[in-house]
């Protein structure tokens, strides 16, 4: 068995291994040398684990990429896997996200992209079509674009449904419950602090969305200063920042197998995004963010980095695996669930999204 | 008419290595080069040109060494014989 992390950078992908237990690993790359690899995901649904990167060359643009032997080779389709139909005028600016489907929908691929937009493959992510139910909502001409520009940043499809759940800067949090045809905003409750109205129907600037292990109608949501939880798949959700440092931040991380339990990294502001007294700390909830706990060892103080929203993930290990990477290039994991860290890699260019994966 | 363009060594991989590719365009502007081209060689026209068809922000396209951008962009005139160079801007970090 071994364990695969994928960790997109500004200048490339790494990928590090560990073939005891998550112990030590050892890290290869770089891979796609010079390319921004924004989003990163590793979909062990395939016979060969397919990587897959959501790329910016640079001067000559973005699009996905993909290598079925671990980075051996990369593959990209002529016509670019990700290509705004004509009818709409726009152009591809940057893949946020790269989230494979359910086993039982194996060639199924889901992305989130700048300018806002939704897509889904159906071909493992060689190419994709433009989510028209979403393209076409009355809302999109008022979502306006965060600092890190305006795009469909999460994508949690159900396994058990055709629910899928997406969160943009800015926007919100939108629900499909028939495969992506028609969108509801689902934010009430969630608050804006860059517009006149705290509580709007949308146009908030949820940083992540994660779903609870015990299934899709609970959720938890980073946003741009708030923590909050859903019990009802985003028809309200409620505020379970108390007892953290600070309510402000990018990931959340929620486990797959434990109900309750769930991570956030808190930075101090939007206008100081830098960790609280430049301590690197995780904090974890084991009731459902009732309370927090705040994990520490092995993680620096002194450090004012920051960890952005895709470059903290979790493992499916029956005792959670956490992965995170920095702006300044290191990259901490943990194998018992956040209580002890140790550095996987450090001196990496800044650290864009992570994500790990068990291979056979 | 054909029109003859100069490539970056970084691009011209996607041309099977040449850095000096002919290409026969259907009209006489730089577009109609360009679509020539990506016709030809589909990755390295949108390497150039995005999907609505700009030439992406920091590309130069240089028609007998004018930039294009100051000479009517993509509806820039091309002689039969002319030169067209692509270049990276100074951009990076």
């Amino acid at each position: 068995m071994t364990d695969l992390l994928a960790i997109g950078t500004r200048k490339g992908l790494w990928l590090a291994r560990s073939d005891d237990g998550r112990r030590t690993w050892t890290l290869d790359g770089p891979h796609l040398l010079a390319q921004e690899v924004a989003a990163v995901s590793v979909d062990t649904r395939r016979s060969s684990p397919r990587v897959l990167a959501g790329i910016q060359y640079g001067h000559w643009g973005p699009t996905v990429m993909w290598s079925d032997d671990l980075g051996g080779t990369w593959n990209e389709n002529d016509h670019g896997a990700i290509r705004f139909p004509e009818d709409t005028g726009a152009a591809l600016a940057r893949v946020w996200q790269l989230r494979p489907d359910s086993p039982d929908r194996p060639d199924v691929v889901w992305a989130g992209a700048e300018p806002h937009s939704l897509w889904r493959s159906t071909d493992g992510g060689s190419s994709f079509d433009l989510v028209r139910g979403l393209h076409d909502h009355p809302h999109r001409s008022t979502w306006q674009p965060g600092g890190g520009g305006g795009a469909v940043h999460t994508v949690l499809p159900d396994p058990g449904s055709d629910r899928v759940t997406i969160a943009m800067s800015t926007g919100g949090v939108y629900v499909s419950d028939d495969g992506g045809e028609r969108w509801e905003p689902r934010n009430k409750g969630i608050t804006v602090v860059f517009g006149p109205d705290p509580l709007p129907e949308y146009g908030q600037c949820v940083h992540k969305v994660a779903v609870d292990a015990a299934g899709p109608d609970r959720l938890y949501a980073q946003n741009h200063f708030g923590v909050f939880r859903s019990d009802d798949a985003g028809v309200s959700w409620s505020s379970i920042a108390d007892g953290l440092p600070a309510d402000f931040g990018f990931p959340v991380v929620s486990s797959p197998h434990t109900s309750g339990t769930a991570w956030v990294i808190p930075l101090v502001a939007d206008m100081q995004r830098v960790p609280p007294g430049g301590r690197l700390r995780v904090h974890r909830t084991r009731d459902a963010g009732a309370t927090w706990t705040e994990l520490g060892e092995g993680l620096p103080d002194g450090n004012w980095s920051a960890v952005m929203r895709d470059a903290f993930c979790a493992d499916d290990h029956q005792q959670t695996g956490l992965y995170f990477g920095t702006r300044d290039g290191c990259v901490y994991a943990s194998a018992d669930e956040g209580d002890t860290f140790t550095l996987v890699a450090d001196h990496l260019p800044d650290v864009l999204a992570v994500r790990a994966a068990r291979l056979a | 008419m054909t029109v003859q363009v100069l490539l970056p060594g970084v691009l011209a991989t996607l041309a099977g290595g040449d850095k000096h590719v002919h290409v026969e365009p259907a009209g006489t502007t730089l577009g109609d080069v360009l679509d020539a081209l990506a016709s030809e060689h589909p990755m390295l026209g949108r390497r150039i040109r995005d999907e609505t068809g700009q030439v992406r922000r920091f590309v130069n396209v240089y028609v007998d060494g004018d930039d294009a951008r100051f000479n009517g962009g993509l509806a820039t005139p091309v002689r039969d014989g002319a030169e067209v160079q692509v270049l990276p801007s100074v951009a990076g970090g």
